[in-house]
């Protein structure tokens, strides 16, 4: 059958909550309705719309990878009206969800090749389901990397599977704070994202790099990038515009023609270049 | 189906506002509310204003309401309960005496809901709504339904269409299987009309200001002219009454309303003309000004629309220009992009 209410969301428990940073937090969600979830497929890359009712939605990608069911999760920042919401919530307590919205990191044409993962302060949500996506069929890909940066030491997000992955031999993790955010027993690196990236001379050759993060960390990862020839088709990045439906309907997440909601989130840099500046 | 046409006498429209109402139809018409024209639910003809150029507020609120609800839901958070909220739930309405830009303006609003996933709030609504415009016979120097693909006698979205053609008489053009369903509920009002019968007499003359074509391809290609959206917006005051007059805007928003046991969340008109409208949680605005969101507007139509769903978003019934507090005009900024030399 048709679905009658395209706006009605699905009933989620908060199963549970972890603090990730100072202002951040991530719910694990589990469906009410068993038969829903059962259901509920996505794939990495995809969005919501997460429901404080009484309050009103607010957009963010599922954190969680898609290869792991029963459960999706999500990271946020204490920031406006309904994420501020969503923090003063419990475990156990009622949130909606809609989605999943949007087009997907495309993992399955990554086969045989390296992943280069770069990541910005609240940014490394998204690119967590994408990490962990590829990570639990860590076969098929060559070398993985990560990269990841946040303002200061506290504001590192998801501090035990950083632990995880700077242990694992199959990955290669490099974390650092912008100058000043270290801390005294800080051991990585400390510099700003884009001049990391240029001191590990990534090799473009058979790599992916997926760029997330704060607009003005992209503006500066993209020439290092360039610098070491990756060619745009290489890059992948996911944008984010204010949202109210996340159909296509609602008007507000175009960028010139392209809704952000329905023809993104997931944009390789050839597309972003083809975007006027309107994000 | 093939058009047919019959006379009515305007003497029997009140029995024919009776008649629908009888049948236990809901209504809406324009209705004289002091300064203003709303389309509104009406028991007889006395309450409709038919001599009136154009309603104020356009008739997409019969299937797109200013405010209307998509969720009912109770409070306790750990217990959470939706009720159904059914877009279904709805009756069978009669749109009537409104102008064919009002009808024609419903195909854009199809166009953006009827896309998957459909949007069954509109669909049913207009699905169970039948249009009965009124054909033109006079309009005014904001009028310019002729250069976008319409005119006075415009049929398309109208399941029936009433021409005056004499002090006394009615032409009814039965344009759809809807509007002969519902003629038929009035067919010992209507007697056979001449086959001859020349429709475009009793119309107004509207003139043709633009190539619509041309002003599609300039606005395509005019995304980076700020110069153009600037000097066409300086006196925009971000308002969004254009947004809220317009027939074929759809653009809205989501917001809660609640006591404290229950909840409704509610879908509202929104306009692309207000700052907020794109302001991120961080202070980010994609557009930024006036003029970005000018543009908006304007290429949404003009560009966008056409592109993507085949449609042009705009019907030329000039109301932005007459509901702008800064006396913006369409017709003109339009005209001026279709006469640009250079792009």
């Amino acid at each position: 059958m048709e679905q009658q209410n395209i706006y009605q969301p699905y009933l989620m428990e908060i199963e549970k909550i972890t603090e990730e940073a100072p202002m951040v937090k991530t719910f694990r969600l589990k469906f009410k309705n068993e038969e829903e979830g059962n259901n509920f497929s996505f794939h990495t890359g995809q969005f919501g719309e997460y429901s404080v009712f009484g309050e009103g939605e607010v957009t963010f990608c599922v954190a969680s990878p898609h290869t792991r069911k029963g459960y999706i999760e999500c990271t946020f920042r204490e920031a406006g009206r309904v994420t501020s919401e969503l923090a003063s919530l419990n475990e156990g307590d009622t949130i909606g969800f809609r989605g999943p919205y949007g087009n997907i990191f495309p993992i399955d044409d990554w086969k045989g090749k390296s992943l280069l993962f770069i990541a910005g302060g609240i940014a490394l949500p998204p690119m967590r389901s994408v990490i962990w996506s590829c990570l639990d069929k860590r076969d098929q890909f060559k070398d993985i990397t990560i990269l990841y940066g946040a303002k200061s030491v506290a504001d590192l997000v998801y501090k035990d599977e950083l632990a995880e992955w700077k242990d694992r031999p199959d990955v290669k993790l490099v974390t650092t704070v912008d100058p000043g955010g270290e801390t005294p027993d800080w051991k990585g690196e400390v510099g700003f994202v884009p001049t990391i990236l240029d001191r590990m001379t990534p090799i473009s050759e058979n790599t992916i790099a997926i760029v997330c993060g704060p607009p003005v960390m992209i503006k500066f990862t993209f020439p290092i990038l360039e610098k070491y020839g990756f060619a745009d088709d290489q890059v992948y990045t996911t944008l984010e515009n204010r949202m109210k439906c996340g159909l296509g309907k609602c008007g507000r997440c175009n960028v010139g023609k392209v809704f952000v909601c329905k023809d993104g989130p997931v944009f390789t840099r050839t597309q972003l270049k083809e975007l006027p500046d309107e994000y | 189906m093939e058009k047919q046409l019959k006379i009515l006498k305007y003497s029997d429209l009140s029995k024919l506002i009776e008649k629908f109402r009888s049948q236990g139809f809901p209504v809406l018409a324009p209705v004289r509310k002091g300064k203003v024209v709303e389309i509104e639910q009406v028991q007889s003809l006395d309450e409709i204003a038919l001599d009136v150029l154009l309603s104020t507020q356009s008739a997409k609120k019969a299937a797109f309401p200013k405010v209307e609800k998509v969720l009912e839901y109770t409070l306790e958070k750990s217990g959470t309960k939706q009720f159904p909220v059914d877009p279904a739930d709805y009756k069978e309405t009669i749109l009537f005496g409104v102008r064919p830009c009002d009808a024609s303006g419903f195909k854009s609003l199809d166009a953006i809901f009827g896309e998957e996933p459909k949007d069954q709030f509109y669909l049913e609504k207009k699905e169970k709504s039948t249009i009965i415009s009124f054909s033109c016979p006079v309009s005014d120097e904001y009028c310019f339904c002729t250069s976008v693909g319409g005119g006075p006698g415009n049929t398309a979205g109208s399941d029936l269409q009433f021409t005056g053609i004499s002090k006394d008489e009615i032409l009814v053009e039965i344009l759809t299987e809807k509007g002969e369903k519902l003629a038929a509920t009035f067919a010992d009002l209507l007697t056979d009309a001449a086959k001859d019968i020349d429709k475009s007499k009793f119309l107004a003359d509207v003139k043709v200001v633009f190539d619509v074509d041309g002003v599609v391809e300039k606005t395509t290609a005019s995304f980076n002219n700020s110069a153009l959206w600037l000097e066409q917006s300086l006196r925009c005051i971000g308002c969004g009454a254009c947004a809220f007059v317009c027939p074929t805007c759809a653009c809205f928003d989501f917001q809660d309303e609640q006591n404290t046991k229950k909840g409704v969340r509610l879908r509202l008109w929104d306009s692309c003309g207000f700052s907020l409208f794109t302001l991120h949680t961080s202070g980010h605005n994609p557009r930024e000004v006036q003029s970005q969101r000018w543009r908006q507007r304007i290429m949404h139509k003009f560009a966008y629309m056409p592109e993507q769903l085949h449609v042009v978003g705009c019907e030329g019934c000039g109301r932005c220009s007459r509901a702008c507090p800064v006396d913006m005009n369409i017709k003109e900024h339009l005209t001026a992009i279709g006469e640009m030399v250079k792009v």
